[in-house]
C-alpha cells in the first residue's frame, strides 16, 4: 500500500469515527461481540433475528416521537408518557366495547389520537411557560400523569369482565391480554417466513409509513419552519415564523406519535400494560434516538431509524446471549440501564456550539 | 430599566399586615399541604398517637437526607437528584461493615467513616459532570442517579464473587455471585437511634386533660445528630466558602469575574451533599433494620426532593426550615393517604397511588412554577 | 519614567490579525487628575482598556507593543488580578453586582474579611467565618467617601440604577491602595440627576488623590469635570488638551473628522424627494435592551439610501428591529400610506420589507444549515416561494430544483466564495456569511431593505464589496435602503441622507457632505447650525 492510500484510509477512518462518535462505536462493537458470542455458543440465530425485527417494529414509532420535540428545540421529550397514556385509554376503551381485529385497533387509534392532541396541546402550553427547563418538567409531568392515571384505572367505569381484576371486581387489571381483541393484528398481517425468520410485514409496513410521512413532513413548509425554530429561534422570528406555534405543534405531534406508538407496541406485545408500567416509557425511546446519533440540537429520521435498530437489537439479544454465557445471571437489564442512561448523560454534557 | 420594574420592587415588609402577607407568600406551599394533611387526617379518622409516633419515626429516618439537598441549591445547582449516588456510597460502606461483622454503634460509626472517601470520589465525578451540563444540572443529576444504579447493580450483582473475590454465605447468593436481595442489619438496627437512650429512653407518656398522649418513642440520638447537622449547615453559610457558594449560585459570571473558582465551588457543594446523603442513608437503614440491596436507594432522591419542595423550597432557595417542615408534612401525607383512600373509596390502593401522584406532582408543579416565575422575571 | 505619574502609557501599538487598532498611543495621568478619553465607537478605547487590565484576549492575539508604567514603575500587567494589585479599578458599564446580595456583600465580594475558627484551623481558611460587622463598617466608609446615603444592608436587586452605580464604585474604592479608577461610560444608563450626583462624586474622589480615567461620549460632561482630554480616532491620539483650551465643537470635529472620499455613485433616472415618501414612522418606541428607541419620527423617500448613525446605546439599532418586529414596539409605521402592524414580523415582511440583522450569527443565520436553506427559508415561509404545488398550504413540499437554481444564481450574483450551495454557513468567512444574509433579504425582493451594521466584523475588502452590492441593488432595482451603521465613514460614502439618533430620537438629518463638526456635535447631543437637507 502506498503512503498516499494509507493516508486516505486513515482519513476515511477518521471521518467514519467522527461521523459515528465514540458511543456508537462502543455500542456497535458490543453488538458485534454479542453476535459473535451467539455464534460461538451455537445459539439459534434465526430466533434472535426474528425477535430483533419484531422489537424494532414495536418500538420504531415511539422512537420517532422524539423527533418533533428535538427538531423544534424543546429537547428530549421525557414527557412521552403523556401520549402513551392517551394511547392506553384508547386501547382500553376499544377493548371495553369488545371490538376485534383491525376494527379494534383502528377504533383505539381513533379514540387515542384526539385525546393525544388535547393532552399534547395542554402539555405544550405548559412547556412553553417553562422554557429552559422542559426536560426536567417534562419528566415529572410524565411521572405525575402516570401515577395520577393509576387512580383512574382503578376507579374508571370500565365493566368488561375480561379487563377487571378477578378478585374484588374493582379496577382494571395491571396487564390485560389482547388475545381476543387486536393482539398482533399488524404483526400477522401478510406475515411470512424466510430462512426460518418470521417477517411481521404489517408491523414493518405500518412503521415504514409513519417514517416516510414524518420524513416528508420535515421537507414541507411547516416542517422546515419547525426545524428552523429549533436551530435558531431568532432567525425563525425574523423569518415571520410563529415560534410558539411551531413548538406547540412539535410537542403535540410528538404526543400523538407516542399514543400511536404505544398501540403498535401493545398489539405486538399482546398485552396492554397499565398502572406504573408507562412510567419509564420515555427512557428507551430517548436512548434510542441518541444512540442513533441525534444531539439536543439536531435529529433526523435516520438517527431515529438507526437508533431503533441498534438499541433494540442489542436489548433483544443481550438477554438470551448473556444468560447462555453467564449461566443464568441476567445482565441485560443492567446493560440497558448503563447504556441508555450513559447515552443520555453523554448528550446532556456535550457542549453546544453557538 | 423601565418604570414597571422599579414599581414592582419589593419593599421590606413593615407592619403587621405586611408581615402576615409575607408569611403567607413564603409559606403558601406548606400551608396548602398542611390543609390537605388535616383533611386527610379527618377523612381517615386516624388515631393521633399512632400518627405522631409514625411521623416522628419517619422524620428521624429521612430528615438528614432532605437536609443534604440544601447546599447544592445554595450553590445554584438546583435540587440534587444525585443524592441517590451518595446513598449508594453509604450502602457500599454498610456492606463492608456487615461483611466484617462490626456491630452496634461502633459498626455504624465505622460505616460512616468508610462511606466518606467513597462518597467524596463519587461526588467529585458527579460535580465534574454537572459542570459540563450547566443549566441542565437537575435532569443530568437525575439521569446520573439512574446510570449509577446500573453500575451499582453491575458491581454487586455480577462482579462481586467473580472479579471481586468475596465469600460470605450470609451476604452472597447461593450461586456465589452477587449480593442477596435483602440484608438483615440486626447488628446495626437502631444503633444510632438508641445510642443516647442512657440519657432518656425516648418514650413519651403524658396526658393533656382527658386526652391521653403516648406512647411515642423518639429516636433521640438521631434527632440530636440532625440538630447538629442543621447547625453545621447554618455555619457553612456564614463562612467564606458559603459566601462563595451563594455568589456562584446567584450569578456564575459575576462570581467568576470577582475571582471565585466557580467550577471548584460547585464540585465542593456536590461532594458535601453526596457525603451527607451517604450518612443520611446509613441513618435511614439503621432505623429500618433491613436493607434491600437493589432498591433501598432508588426512591431516596425523589422522596427527599418532594419533601423539601412540600416544605416550600424552590430550585433556587432552600432553608433548613423548608427541609424540616417539608419532611414532617410529606411524611404525614405518606402515613395518612392510604388510610384516607381506604375510607373514601374503599380501596386502599387509591391512597397509595395518590401518594406517589403527590410526590411526582409536587415536584412537577414546583419545577414548573419556578421555571415560569424565572422566565416572567427575566422578561421584565 | 520616575515622574510620579499614576499612569503612563507610552507608544502603545496593538493589532488584531493584521489590522492595526491602536497606533503609538501615549497617555499620562497625575494623581487626582480626571482625564477624559473620548472617541467614536471603534476608535480603540476598549482595546486600550483591555491592555490596561491585562485581559486574556490581548495575549491570545499576540500581545502589544509599548510600555506601561504605574506610579513611575514600568510594569507588565498580564492579568486583571495584577491590575487590581497595582491599584487600578474599573467601574463596569454593565454592573457586576449580585442582585440577591446586600450592598455590603457586593462591595466585599470575594474580599470578605474573615475570622478563624475551629473548623478553619482543621480544614483550611475557606471555612473561616465572615466578619460581618467589619464588612458593614468598611462598606459604610466606602459609601461615605462618595457622599451618598445607601443602606449597606439593603439588597441590591431592585435598587435604582444610580444606586447600583455607586455600589459598583464603592466596591472599587474599598480595594486597598486604589489610585486609578476607570469609568467606562458611567452615565449612559443614568438619569440626568443621577448623572450629576455621579460627576460630583468623581470630583470628590479626585480631590482625595484618586486619578480617574473617564471614558464617555457625552462632551458636556467632559467639559464639566475633566482636567485633561485625550481624543482618540481610528486608534491614534489626534489631540491632547487641557480643558481650559478645549471647545465643544473642536472636540466633536476631532472625534469624527477624517477625509471622506465619496466615490462617484451611479446616477438615477430621478432623484428621490420628499414628494414620494415610501415609509413614514411616527412616535416609534422600541423596547430593545441597550438600544431603546423613545418616540422617534422619520420619513424615508422612495428609492433613496438613508443612513442612520449615532453612538452606541442611543437606539439607532433599535429602529429596524422595532419596525420589523423583533423587539416590542409601539407607534405608527405606514408604508405607502398603509399602516403596518407592529410586533408581527410576518406582516412586516409581507408588506414588502426585508431585514438584515446586526447580529449576524445570532439572528441572521442558521449556522448549521446549508447556504441555500439560509437564502430561501424566509422567502419560503413568508411568500410561499420555492414550494411545490399542493392542497394544504402548510404541508406543501420544498421544491428542491427551484431552491438549488436560485441559490446558484445568488451565489454567482453576490460572489459568495463557497464550495457549493450545500456548504454549511458556519464554515464561511464573515464577509461571505454577510453576503448570505444579504442574499436572504434580496430573495424577498423587497421594496424597502433595512440593513443594520452590514460591515461589522468583516475584513476591509469584503466591506467594500458589501457596500457596492447595496448601491447596485439600489440603483438597478430601485430598492429603498435604510442602512444603520456605527461607521459614519461608510454612511457618508453611499447614503443620500444621514439621520443621527441621539437618546432614542432623531437629532437631525444631514447630507453626507456636511461638516465633521455638525456630525460630531449632533452625535454628542449638541445641535449646532442645523441645515435641513433639501
Amino acid at each position: 500500500m502506498s503512503d498516499e492510500s494509507k493516508a486516505t484510509v486513515r482519513q476515511y477512518a477518521r471521518n467514519a469515527y467522527e461521523q459515528l462518535g465514540l458511543p456508537r462505536l462502543i455500542i456497535i462493537a458490543f453488538l458485534l461481540s454479542l453476535f459473535t458470542l451467539a455464534v460461538i455458543m451455537r445459539m439459534d440465530l434465526s430466533i434472535l433475528i426474528k425477535d430483533s425485527i419484531t422489537r424494532i417494529g414495536m418500538n420504531g414509532i415511539l422512537v420517532l416521537a422524539m423527533l418533533p420535540t428535538l427538531a423544534c428545540g424543546v429537547g428530549l421529550n421525557f414527557g412521552l408518557p403523556v401520549g402513551v397514556i392517551a394511547g392506553l385509554v384508547g386501547a382500553v376503551t376499544s377493548m371495553n366495547w369488545g371490538l376485534k381485529g383491525f376494527a379494534g385497533f383502528f377504533a383505539a387509534m381513533a379514540i387515542a389520537i384526539p385525546l393525544a392532541v388535547i393532552a399534547g396541546y395542554l402539555y405544550a402550553m405548559l412547556l412553553e411557560r417553562v422554557q429552559g427547563q422542559e426536560m426536567m418538567v417534562g419528566t415529572y409531568v410524565g411521572f405525575s400523569v402516570v401515577s395520577g392515571m393509576c387512580m383512574f384505572w382503578l376507579l374508571a367505569p370500565y365493566r368488561n369482565p375480561a379487563m377487571i381484576f378477578a378478585l374484588g371486581g374493582k379496577g382494571l387489571r395491571t396487564t390485560i391480554t389482547l388475545d381476543r381483541t387486536f393482539g398482533k393484528v399488524l404483526n400477522d398481517f401478510l406475515g411470512f417466513s424466510i430462512f426460518d425468520v418470521y417477517i411481521p410485514t404489517g408491523l414493518l409496513v405500518f412503521m415504514g409509513v409513519f417514517y416516510v410521512l414524518i420524513a416528508l413532513f420535515f421537507k414541507s413548509k411547516a416542517g422546515l419552519a419547525m426545524r428552523t425554530v429549533g436551530s435558531n429561534p431568532m432567525y425563525a422570528r425574523s423569518s415571520g415564523i410563529n415560534v410558539q406555534r411551531m413548538r406547540t405543534l412539535g410537542v403535540t405531534l410528538s404526543t400523538v406519535l407516542a399514543a400511536i406508538g404505544i398501540l403498535v407496541y401493545s398489539q405486538s406485545y399482546g398485552f396492554v400494560q397499565l398502572y406504573t408500567a408507562p412510567l419509564t416509557a420515555a427512557f428507551p425511546a430517548v436512548a434510542s434516538v441518541l444512540i442513533g446519533g441525534a444531539s439536543l440540537r439536531k435529529a433526523t429520521i435516520g438517527h431515529a431509524l438507526i437508533g431503533t435498530i441498534l438499541f433494540h437489537t442489542l436489548l433483544t439479544i443481550a438477554l438470551p446471549v448473556t444468560q447462555t454465557v453467564l449461566q443464568g445471571a441476567d445482565i441485560s437489564e443492567i446493560a440497558r440501564m448503563i447504556m441508555s442512561n450513559g447515552m443520555i448523560i453523554y448528550a446532556l454534557t456535550r457542549a453546544e456550539r453557538r | 430599566m423601565s418604570e414597571q420594574s422599579t414599581a414592582q420592587v419589593e419593599t421590606p415588609a413593615r407592619g403587621l399586615g405586611a408581615g402576615i402577607s409575607s408569611i403567607l407568600r413564603n409559606w403558601s406551599v406548606p400551608i396548602f399541604f398542611l390543609a390537605i394533611s388535616i383533611a386527610g387526617i379527618a377523612a381517615a379518622r386516624l388515631d393521633i398517637n399512632y400518627l405522631i409516633n409514625e411521623v416522628v419515626g419517619r422524620f428521624g429516618r429521612n430528615a438528614f437526607l432532605v437536609i443534604s439537598l440544601i447546599i447544592p441549591v445554595m450553590a445554584g445547582l438546583g435540587l440534587n437528584f444525585g443524592i441517590v449516588i451518595g446513598a449508594m456510597a453509604g450502602q457500599t460502606a454498610l456492606v463492608i461493615v456487615t461483611h466484617y461483622r462490626v456491630e452496634g454503634l461502633a459498626g455504624f460509626m465505622l460505616a460512616t467513616v468508610i462511606s466518606v472517601p467513597i462518597a467524596m470520589l463519587l461526588g467529585w465525578l458527579v460535580g465534574k459532570t454537572l459542570n459540563q451540563a450547566k443549566g441542565r444540572e437537575m435532569v443530568t443529576s437525575m439521569i446520573m442517579g439512574f446510570f449509577a444504579n446500573g453500575i451499582y447493580q453491575l458491581v454487586f450483582l455480577v462482579l462481586l464473587g467473580t472479579l471481586i473475590p468475596m465469600k460470605d454465605p450470609v451476604l452472597i447468593l447461593r450461586s456465589g455471585i452477587g449480593l442477596r436481595n435483602t440484608i438483615d442489619l440486626i447488628g446495626l438496627s437502631y444503633s444510632l437511634d438508641r445510642a443516647m437512650d442512657w440519657l432518656w429512653n425516648g418514650f413519651v407518656f403524658t396526658s393533656i386533660g382527658a386526652t391521653r398522649l403516648g406512647p411515642w418513642r423518639f429516636p433521640l440520638c438521631t434527632l440530636f445528630i440532625i440538630a447538629i447537622l442543621c447547625a453545621l449547615t447554618t455555619f457553612i453559610t456564614r463562612t467564606k466558602l458559603g459566601q462563595e457558594m451563594r455568589a456562584v449560585g446567584q450569578d456564575m459570571h459575576i462570581a467568576q469575574v470577582a475571582g471565585i473558582n466557580v467550577d471548584r465551588t460547585r464540585i465542593i457543594a456536590i461532594m458535601m451533599s453526596t457525603v451527607l446523603a451517604a450518612w443520611g442513608q446509613l441513618i435511614f437503614l439503621q432505623n429500618i433494620g433491613t436493607f434491600n440491596t437493589y432498591s433501598s436507594h432508588e426512591q431516596v432522591g425523589m422522596f427527599s426532593v418532594a419533601a423539601i419542595l412540600v416544605g416550600g423550597a424552590t430550585t433556587r432557595r432552600a432553608t433548613i426550615w423548608n427541609a424540616i417542615v417539608g419532611t414532617l408534612l410529606f411524611h404525614t401525607l405518606f402515613v395518612v393517604s392510604p388510610l384516607a383512600g381506604q375510607r373514601l373509596f374503599g380501596v386502599s390502593q387509591v391512597g397509595e397511588y395518590f401518594r406517589s401522584f403527590l410526590a411526582y406532582g409536587v415536584i412537577a408543579v414546583a419545577l414548573a412554577l419556578h421555571a415560569w416565575q424565572g422566565r416572567a422575571s427575566k422578561s421584565k | 519614567m520616575g515622574n510620579g505619574n499614576v499612569l503612563e502609557l507610552k507608544d502603545i501599538t496593538k493589532s488584531f490579525f493584521g489590522t492595526t487598532v491602536l497606533k503609538d498611543v501615549s497617555l499620562s495621568m497625575s494623581p487626582g487628575e480626571i482625564h477624559a478619553l473620548v472617541g467614536e465607537n471603534g476608535a480603540g478605547k476598549s482595546t486600550l482598556m483591555n491592555i490596561l487590565f491585562g485581559m486574556q484576549v490581548i495575549f491570545d492575539t499576540g500581545g502589544f507593543e509599548g510600555q506601561v508604567a504605574v506610579g513611575g514603575q514600568a510594569v507588565t500587567i498580564d492579568s486583571p488580578r495584577k491590575a487590581m494589585e497595582l491599584g487600578i479599578g474599573m467601574v463596569h458599564q454593565e454592573f457586576m453586582l449580585i442582585p440577591g446580595f446586600t450592598v455590603s456583600e457586593n462591595i466585599k465580594l470575594n474580599r470578605e474579611p474573615t475570622v478563624s475558627n475551629v473548623a478553619s484551623r482543621l480544614f483550611g481558611p475557606k471555612l473561616e467565618t465572615l466578619n460581618e460587622p467589619l464588612m458593614q463598617s468598611d462598606s459604610k466608609a466606602a459609601l461615605g467617601k462618595l457622599a451618598v446615603s445607601i443602606d449597606e444592608m439593603a439588597l441590591v436587586g431592585g435598587m435604582p440604577v444610580g444606586h447600583m452605580q455607586f455600589v459598583e464604585i464603592a466596591r472599587e474604592i474599598d480595594k486597598k491602595n486604589v489610585r486609578l479608577l476607570v469609568f467606562d461610560e458611567p452615565t449612559a444608563v443614568l438619569t440626568e440627576s443621577e448623572a450629576s450626583l455621579l460627576l460630583a462624586a468623581m470630583k470628590r474622589l479626585s480631590s482625595e488623590g484618586i486619578a480617574i480615567l473617564f471614558i464617555t461620549h457625552r462632551l458636556d460632561e467632559v467639559m464639566e469635570v475633566a482636567d485633561n482630554i485625550t481624543i482618540l480616532r481610528d486608534g491614534e491620539v489626534v489631540s491632547v488638551m487641557p480643558r481650559s483650551e478645549a471647545k465643544l465643537d473642536r472636540i466633536a470635529q476631532l472625534m469624527v473628522g477624517r477625509k471622506i472620499e465619496r466615490p462617484v455613485l451611479p446616477p438615477r433616472k430621478s432623484e428621490p424627494s420628499d414628494k414620494d415618501i415610501v415609509l413614514k414612522i411616527e412616535n416609534l418606541k422600541v423596547d430593545m435592551p441597550g438600544e431603546r428607541v423613545r418616540g422617534l419620527n422619520l420619513t424615508v423617500r422612495r428609492g433613496e439610501i438613508l443612513g442612520i448613525g449615532g453612538l452606541a446605546g442611543h437606539g439607532k439599532v433599535g429602529i429596524a428591529n422595532g419596525v420589523i418586529g423583533m423587539y416590542p414596539a409601539s407607534g405608527r409605521v405606514a408604508k405607502d400610506g398603509v399602516q403596518i402592524p407592529l410586533n408581527d414580523p410576518k406582516h412586516a415582511l409581507l408588506s414588502g420589507m426585508a431585514f438584515v440583522s446586526e447580529d449576524r450569527r445570532g439572528v441572521g443565520l442558521l449556522l448549521d444549515e446549508s447556504i441555500e436553506m439560509n437564502i430561501i427559508l424566509t422567502a419560503m415561509q413568508v411568500q410561499g416561494k420555492f414550494l411545490k404545488p399542493g392542497a394544504l398550504p402548510n404541508l406543501r413540499l420544498e421544491d428542491r430544483a427551484a431552491v438549488r437554481e436560485h441559490a446558484l444564481t445568488v451565489i454567482r450574483d453576490l460572489d459568495i466564495r463557497c464550495t457549493g450551495p450545500a456548504q454549511l454557513v458556519r464554515r464561511l468567512s464573515g464577509g461571505n456569511q454577510q453576503k448570505v444574509c444579504l442574499g436572504r433579504a434580496f430573495t424577498m425582493e423587497p421594496e424597502v431593505l433595512w440593513v443594520s451594521e452590514p460591515t461589522r466584523g468583516i475584513d476591509v475588502g469584503a466591506k467594500q464589496l458589501v457596500l457596492d452590492l447595496l448601491v447596485k441593488f439600489n440603483r438597478e432595482h430601485g430598492m429603498t435602503i435604510v442602512m444603520t451603521s456605527s461607521e459614519l465613514g461608510e454612511l457618508r460614502k453611499i447614503c443620500d441622507r444621514i439621520a443621527i439618533v441621539y437618546r432614542g430620537q432623531i437629532a437631525g438629518v444631514l447630507p453626507p457632505d456636511a461638516s465633521d463638526v455638525d456630525f460630531g456635535l449632533m452625535m454628542a447631543g449638541k445641535s449646532a447650525t442645523l441645515e435641513e437637507v433639501s
